[in-house]
């Protein structure tokens, strides 16, 4: 089967700093894999060459063996690539149930329309509270996103992604900053997850994406230093060594 | 205000001013073409500054484009005023459509000094083709045009065309900005990165916001050589830029009436004050700083915050 994502030695640097030094690896479809590494590995790198926020210096990115490494960040999300940020980006000013809207317009051919109001469109607004509902947040819908918490903006990210019905989802630290309780409802929402979207996720929290990842690639210095399923990674010395600790 | 209260507002506030010619004077008549002139200007800018967040200082550009070109037809093809109208505004689609997509190259500054650049060759060309602009002299032995048979010469008779293609032009951009376009347009302004990780062409929108903006100002240009009859490379110039784009920050950038109001206030000063002030420039200079000091998001919505805040009580001793 092709893979859903397939990385090929894929390098970036940013003047003397190399922060992807050959990276290669495949993700199959339906798979949950799991990056980790220290602080300063790469792995945000890595996404941002995935999406295409970046520039490749030299490498290939394959998206269901279409090669996408010359597509910008919004052709590869049209072919169903989707993520999070580390640092939650939404649209502050506007309510959770807009914030849902652009993001299920952002793939269709009406996000061009010019000719009739938006409030029009009910349909769209039907199913962002209904993906609201999905992850626990459609009695805020008609909040601004200002006026929620962190954890409950972390969840609208989320659902913002989802509602891009993404076939390759990355998720960057969805758990960051979140108390105890709220990373036990994102890690579900995750979890939750349909197998037909293939889930890339970078987070820190090992005790929760443990659980998630089939799995795992660790990066050190912007280079794969062990790749393989859980037992594999978490039993390899390298990653006690830079990563877990004795 | 509900929809039903707002488009009620707005069909009053359309009757009063088609009332108008029938008991103001000449020159009041006059004053208000020129005013919806500019409110066109201004409202076709603040696509720009307010809903892409991108601040041009070369906005005036296509005003003169398609005042020069409509004139020019007008005077040396042998086509009538209006017919001369649809080729000036598809030269300035195609102006707006070259400068765009050298101005987006950059944002912020980089965009505003872009514009600002390209307007000043606009401005030299005016200037110096004497051949084709007669340079300082202007073009001028103008007509307007007679639609329908309808003659445009009275103040009045302008005065309702002006209303109605003005009316039709805000009524557009209104649309568009409420559209589901408007709505991706103002998520590349808040969130240009999230917008293009949700499959949106950034660019792609703002370049197309900038020759929509550069066809409505080609417009408001059309309408201000039907009514000067005459065009003068100042009209292009860095002032005219300048006056248009403090016109939209004055009203509320990024509202629907704001530039309109922000467009009233400085045709106002220009011409009524500037008869009885001689440095009316220097007026403007400090009504514009009384504006950013005591109402820094624009007349619009400045006021619209006091009226809440006095509902609330929260003014009151």
């Amino acid at each position: 089967m092709t893979s859903a994502l397939e990385l090929a030695h894929l390098r970036k640097a940013f003047g003397g700093l190399t922060a992807t030094d050959d990276v290669s690896l495949s993700v199959a479809q339906g798979e949950r894999r799991l990056i980790i590494g220290p602080n300063g590995a790469g792995k945000t790198t890595l996404f941002n060459l995935i999406t295409g926020d970046l520039r490749l210096d030299s490498g290939h990115v394959r998206l269901f063996g279409e090669d996408v490494s010359a597509l910008r960040t919004d052709q590869r999300a049209q072919r169903g690539l989707a993520r999070t940020f580390q640092i939650i980006t939404l649209f502050a000013r506007d309510t959770l149930e807009h914030n849902l809207v652009l993001s299920l317009l952002g793939v269709t051919r009406s996000r061009w329309n010019a000719l009739s109001t938006l409030s029009r469109r009910r349909d769209l607004r039907e199913r962002a509270r209904g993906l609201l509902g999905q992850v626990g947040l459609e009695a805020l819908a008609e909040r601004t996103v200002a006026s929620v918490s962190y954890g409950e903006r972390r969840r609208l990210e989320i659902a913002m992604a989802l509602a891009q019905a993404p076939r390759v989802l990355l998720l960057d630290e969805p758990l960051a900053g979140l108390s105890k309780e709220e990373r036990v409802t994102v890690s579900a929402l995750v979890a939750a997850i349909p197998r037909t979207t293939t889930v890339i996720l970078i987070e820190h929290d090992m005790d929760s994406a443990l659980e998630l990842a089939d799995q795992i690639t660790l990066l050190h210095y912007g280079r794969v230093i062990v790749q393989g399923d859980r037992a594999h990674v978490v039993n390899d010395p390298r990653t006690r060594e830079v990563y877990l600790g004795n | 205000m509900t929809s039903a209260r707002r488009s009620i507002a707005i069909g009053v506030l359309l009757l009063v001013a088609a009332l108008v010619p029938l008991v103001a004077g000449d020159y009041y008549v006059n004053l208000l073409s020129q005013m919806m002139i500019a409110a066109l200007l201004a409202a076709s800018l603040n696509l720009l500054v307010g809903y892409a967040g991108l601040t041009s200082l070369g906005h005036a550009s296509f005003l003169g484009v398609a005042a020069y070109s409509s004139a020019w037809l007008n005077l040396h093809s042998g086509l009538g005023p209006l017919a001369s109208a649809p080729l000036a505004l598809l030269g300035t689609l195609l102006v707006a459509a070259v400068f765009g997509w050298i101005a987006l190259r950059a944002s912020g500054l980089g965009f505003l000094m872009l514009t600002l650049a390209l307007s000043q060759v606009l401005w030299g060309l005016a200037y110096r083709w004497v051949g084709v602009t007669e340079g300082d002299n202007g073009l001028r032995g103008l007509t307007r045009p007679q639609p329908l048979g309808l003659d445009l010469d009275s103040a009045a008779a302008f005065y309702w065309m002006a209303l109605l293609v003005v009316t039709i032009a805000l009524g557009l951009i209104a649309l568009l900005v409420r559209s589901p376009f408007g709505a991706a347009l103002r998520g590349t302004r808040d969130q240009p990165r999230r917008m293009s990780a949700l499959g949106y062409d950034v660019w792609l929108i703002r370049w197309l916001t900038f020759v929509m903006a550069g066809f409505w100002a080609g417009v408001a240009g059309v309408l201000y050589i039907w009514y000067h009859q005459y065009i003068h490379p100042s009209s292009l110039s860095l002032q005219a830029s300048a006056e248009v784009l403090l016109a939209v920050i004055a009203g509320g950038a990024g509202t629907l009436a704001g530039p309109v109001v922000g467009a009233v206030v400085v045709v106002f000063l220009k011409n009524f004050v500037s008869s009885y002030v001689e440095r009316w420039n220097m007026l403007l200079g400090i009504v514009f700083l009384l504006i950013v000091l005591f109402l820094p998001e624009g007349l619009v919505p400045g006021v619209k915050r006091l009226l809440t805040r006095l509902r609330s009580g929260a003014l009151r001793p």
